[in-house]
C-alpha cells in the first residue's frame, strides 16, 4: 500500500541534507558500479578467449608422428614414421571411447611460397585433406555451397572448400567463387563450398586461408600413399580425452614399432586440459570479482548505516513527538528501514544502469570498430546476476537500516522528547 | 480516571542519585480540571511524564482509567497514549516538515485511518480552534499561540480521555494565554474530558477546578478554586 506520510518523511530526511545523501549514495554507487564493471570485464576476456576456440568440441586431442627417440625392435633412435589409413580403423576398434575421429593430411604452403593459382592471382595457402566428421569436431559458418560428403571421399573428388580469405585474394569482389576452379600446387579443383572462421582475431584469420579437400583426394592427388598427417580425436560425453589420448598413443606405439617408454616419437595435445586450465582461471577471476566487489558494497552499505545513524540522532526529537502521539516501535523501525533500504537501492539501481550502460558503450566501440579481440569480447553482464545484486543491494539496506532503526527505538519516549 | 499511590522516581546521573518524587497520591476523577504548581525542580514534569506513560515510575500504583500501568513494553504503551492520553507542550513540538492538517491528523495515521479521511477530521480540529485558513501552512511559518492550538487540536483528535498539559502557555503572552485557556475549559466542559495543567501562573491555575501544590516531591496542598 502507497504510503503518502512515510513518502513524504523520507524525501524530507534525504533533501534535508542533500551532500550528505549524495556523498552516502555514492559510496553504494560506487560499489555496484564497479561490481558490474569487473564482472563485465571479466566476461568479456572470457569471452574473448572462448571464441579462440569457436565452436570446437573442447574435449579433443590431436596426435600427430615425430621422431623416435628409443631403439627399439631393431630399429635405430631418430627413425620418422607415417600413420597409416590402417591406423584409423585399429584405433576405432581399439578404444569404445571416441565419439569422432578425424584422420588428415596436410600440404603446406602458409607462409611458404605460392602454392594455389588462380588465373593471374595466386596465394600461399594450407592446404587439408578432410574428413566429412571434422564438420563435427570444428565446425565452420559456411558462407556459400557445401562442405566435404562422404561421396566426395569415396570417389576422391577433385573438389575443395575454401576459407574466405581465400576467396579474397583469388577471385574478384563480386565474383561468385562456387563451381570455378583453382590450381593446387598445379592441379585443378573445383570449389564447391566457402567458409568463415566461427573464431575471432588472429585464430580466424588462420582459418580463413585454409582450403580443405577430400582426405583421399588429397592422398591420391600428391602421392602420399596412405600416410596420415595426423588425427583429431574426440571422446564420447562425460569421459575425459584425456583417456582416449593414452589409450590412442599406446595402439600406435605398438602398431609402429615405437618403444613404450619413447614419450618423443608421438607428438599429441590435449585441449581439454587447456581448456579447463582457463575454465579454472576464469572461475577465478569471478571470485576475485565478487569478492572485491562485494568488499566495495559493503563499504557503500556501511556508509549508509552510518549516516542513518547520524540522521536518526538528529531526529531524535521527532521521533520521541511520534512515539507520544502513539506511534508503535514497529512503525518508527520500517520508516527508518525504508529509508535505508530507498537510500541503498537508489544508489545501486544508478550504479547498476550506469555500468552496464558503459558496457554496451564498449561494446558498441568494439562492435565498430572491430577492435573485438581474442582477448576481449562481448564485455556484459548478465540478467541473473544483475538481479542477484540488487536484491543484494535491499537486503543491505534492511541490514543498514536495522542497527540505527533499534536504537531509535531504544531510549525512553521521554528521553527522546527532551534531546535537544 | 488517574490514580495513583506512594509514586516514586528516582534520577540516576552518574553516581549521583536524584529522588525527585517521595511518595505522590492522587485521584483525578473522569472531567476533572485539575493544575498542578511548585516551584521550579519540584518534580511536576516528572509526575506529568509518568502520567503520560513517557517515563517509568519506581515504586507506587498507576491506574489509568481502571489499567494497571506496570512492565509495559513500548508498543502497548504507544497504543495506550494514543489512545487514552493527549498531550499539550510547552514547545508546542510539531512535527516541521508537515503543515498545520498533517500535524493535527498524526495520532489519527497510527490509528491506521485513511489519508483522505484522517485529513478532513484534521480540517474539522482546525476549524474549531479557527485556523481552518492556516492548514496548509508548515509550523515555521505560525505564531506560537496558533502553534498551541494546533498542539491543542492534536491532541483531541484521537478523543483522548486525559489530556496531559505541561505549561501550555508557558511560551505565550498573557493574552494568547487567555485564549488558550478558553480552548482548554471548553473541551473540558464540552466534552468532558480530564485535564493536568502544570503551570507557573496562578491566574492560570485560577481557571481550573482544583491545584495542587508540589514541593520537593510530595503534594502539600490541594486547593479549590
Ligand atoms: N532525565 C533526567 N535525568 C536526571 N535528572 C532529571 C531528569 N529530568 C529531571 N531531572 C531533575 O529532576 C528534578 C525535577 O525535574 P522536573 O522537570 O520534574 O521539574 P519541574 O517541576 O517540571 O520544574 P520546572 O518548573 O522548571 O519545569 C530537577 O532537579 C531536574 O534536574
Ligand atoms: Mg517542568
Amino acid at each position: 500500500m502507497f504510503d503518502l506520510d512515510r513518502w513524504q518523511e523520507i524525501y524530507h530526511v534525504l533533501k534535508k541534507n542533500k551532500l550528505r545523501t549524495f556523498l552516502t549514495a555514492f559510496g553504494v554507487f560506487w560499489g555496484i558500479f564497479m561490481l558490474v564493471i569487473m564482472m563485465g570485464s571479466g566476461d568479456g576476456l572470457k569471452n574473448g578467449v572462448s571464441q579462440n576456440f569457436g565452436d570446437m568440441a573442447t574435449n579433443s586431442v590431436f596426435i600427430w608422428a615425430q621422431q623416435t627417440s628409443v631403439p627399439f625392435k631393431g630399429f635405430t633412435r631418430g627413425r620418422r614414421f607415417d600413420y597409416e589409413n590402417a591406423d584409423v580403423r585399429a584405433l576405432g576398434d581399439a578404444i569404445p571411447e571416441i565419439k569422432f575421429l578425424a584422420p588428415r593430411t596436410n600440404v603446406g604452403g602458409f607462409n611458404g611460397s605460392n602454392n594455389v593459382i588462380r588465373g593471374l592471382k595466386s596465394g600461399a595457402f594450407q592446404i587439408f585433406g578432410d574428413y566429412p566428421v571434422l564438420d563435427s569436431i570444428d565446425p565452420v559458418n559456411l558462407l556459400q555451397g557445401r562442405f566435404i560428403n562422404e561421396l566426395d571421399v569415396k570417389e576422391k573428388r577433385k573438389i575443395v572448400v575454401i576459407g574466405l580469405r581465400v576467396k579474397e585474394l583469388l577471385f574478384e569482389k563480386n565474383e561468385n567463387p562456387i563451381n570455378q576452379y583453382i590450381q593446387v600446387n598445379g592441379v585443378y579443383f573445383k570449389v564447391v563450398g566457402l567458409f568463415k572462421s566461427k573464431r575471432t582475431g588472429e585464430a580466424a584469420s588462420n582459418d580463413n586461408q585454409r582450403i580443405h579437400m577430400p582426405f583421399t583426394t588429397c592422398q591420391k592427388t600428391f602421392n602420399m600413399g596412405d600416410a596420415i598427417g595426423f588425427f583429431n580425436i574426440t571422446s564420447k560425453d562425460g569421459i575425459p580425452v584425456a583417456v582416449v589420448e593414452e589409450k590412442a598413443i599406446k595402439v600406435l606405439k605398438k602398431r609402429h614399432s615405437v618403444a613404450p617408454t619413447d614419450d618423443a616419437a608421438i607428438g599429441h595435445f590435449n585441449l581439454e586440459v587447456e581448456y579447463n586450465k582457463m575454465q579454472g582461471l576464469f572461475f577465478g577471476i569471478r571470485v576475485l570479482v565478487w569478492i572485491v566487489g562485494i568488499g566495495t558494497l559493503f563499504a557503500g552499505v556501511i556508509g549508509v548505516s552510518n549516516i542513518m545513524l547520524v540522521v536518526v540522532k538528529e531526529r531524535t526529537k521527532e521521533i520521541g513527538i511520534q512515539r507520544a502521539l502513539g506511534a508503535a516501535p514497529r512503525i518508527i523501525i520500517s520508516q527508518i528501514i525504508t529509508e535505508s533500504v530507498v537510500l541503498t537501492t537508489f544508489s545501486g539501481y544508478f550504479g547498476l544502469t550506469l555500468g552496464v550502460g558503459l558496457l554496451e558503450f564498449i561494446n558498441y566501440l568494439l562492435e565498430k570498430t572491430g577492435a573485438g579481440s581474442d582477448m576481449f569480447l562481448h564485455p556484459g553482464i548478465n540478467f541473473n546476476v544483475a538481479i542477484t545484486a540488487l536484491a543484494i543491494l535491499v537486503v543491505a539496506g534492511v541490514v543498514a537500516g536495522l542497527i540505527p532503526a533499534r536504537k531509535a527505538v531504544s531510549v525512553k519516549p521521554i528521553d527522546a522528547l527532551r534531546y535537544e | 480516571m488517574i490514580d495513583i499511590t506512594n509514586i516514586h522516581k528516582t534520577y540516576i546521573t552518574g553516581t549521583n542519585k536524584l529522588h525527585v518524587l517521595k511518595g505522590i497520591d492522587l485521584k483525578v476523577d473522569a472531567g476533572e480540571m485539575i493544575s498542578v504548581m511548585g516551584a521550579s525542580g519540584s518534580g511536576k514534569s516528572t509526575l506529568l511524564n509518568i502520567l503520560g506513560i513517557l517515563d517509568n515510575h519506581d515504586h507506587g500504583e498507576y491506574l489509568l482509567s481502571g489499567i494497571k500501568i506496570e512492565h509495559l513494553n513500548e508498543s502497548k504503551a504507544a497504543q495506550l497514549r494514543n489512545k487514552y492520553l493527549g498531550f499539550v507542550f510547552q514547545s508546542f513540538n510539531l512535527v516541521s516538515f508537515k503543515n498545520a492538517m498533517e500535524n493535527v491528523a498524526l495520532p489519527l495515521y497510527y490509528q491506521n485511518v485513511k489519508r483522505k479521511k484522517r485529513n478532513a477530521i484534521a480540517m474539522e480540529y482546525l476549524d474549531r480552534m479557527g485556523l481552518k485558513e492556516w492548514s496548509h501552512h508548515l509550523p515555521n511559518e505560525l505564531s506560537g499561540g496558533q502553534k498551541q492550538r494546533i498542539a491543542i487540536a492534536r491532541a483531541l483528535i484521537a478523543k483522548p480521555k486525559v489530556i496531559l498539559a505541561d505549561e501550555p502557555t508557558g511560551a505565550l503572552d498573557s493574552v494568547t494565554s487567555q485564549e488558550v485557556m478558553d480552548i482548554l475549559t471548553d473541551i473540558n466542559k464540552n466534552e468532558n474530558i480530564t485535564m493536568l495543567i502544570v503551570t507557573h501562573e496562578l491566574d492560570i491555575a485560577k481557571r481550573t477546578q482544583k491545584t495542587i501544590r508540589i514541593t520537593d516531591g510530595m503534594i502539600t496542598e490541594i486547593v479549590k478554586n
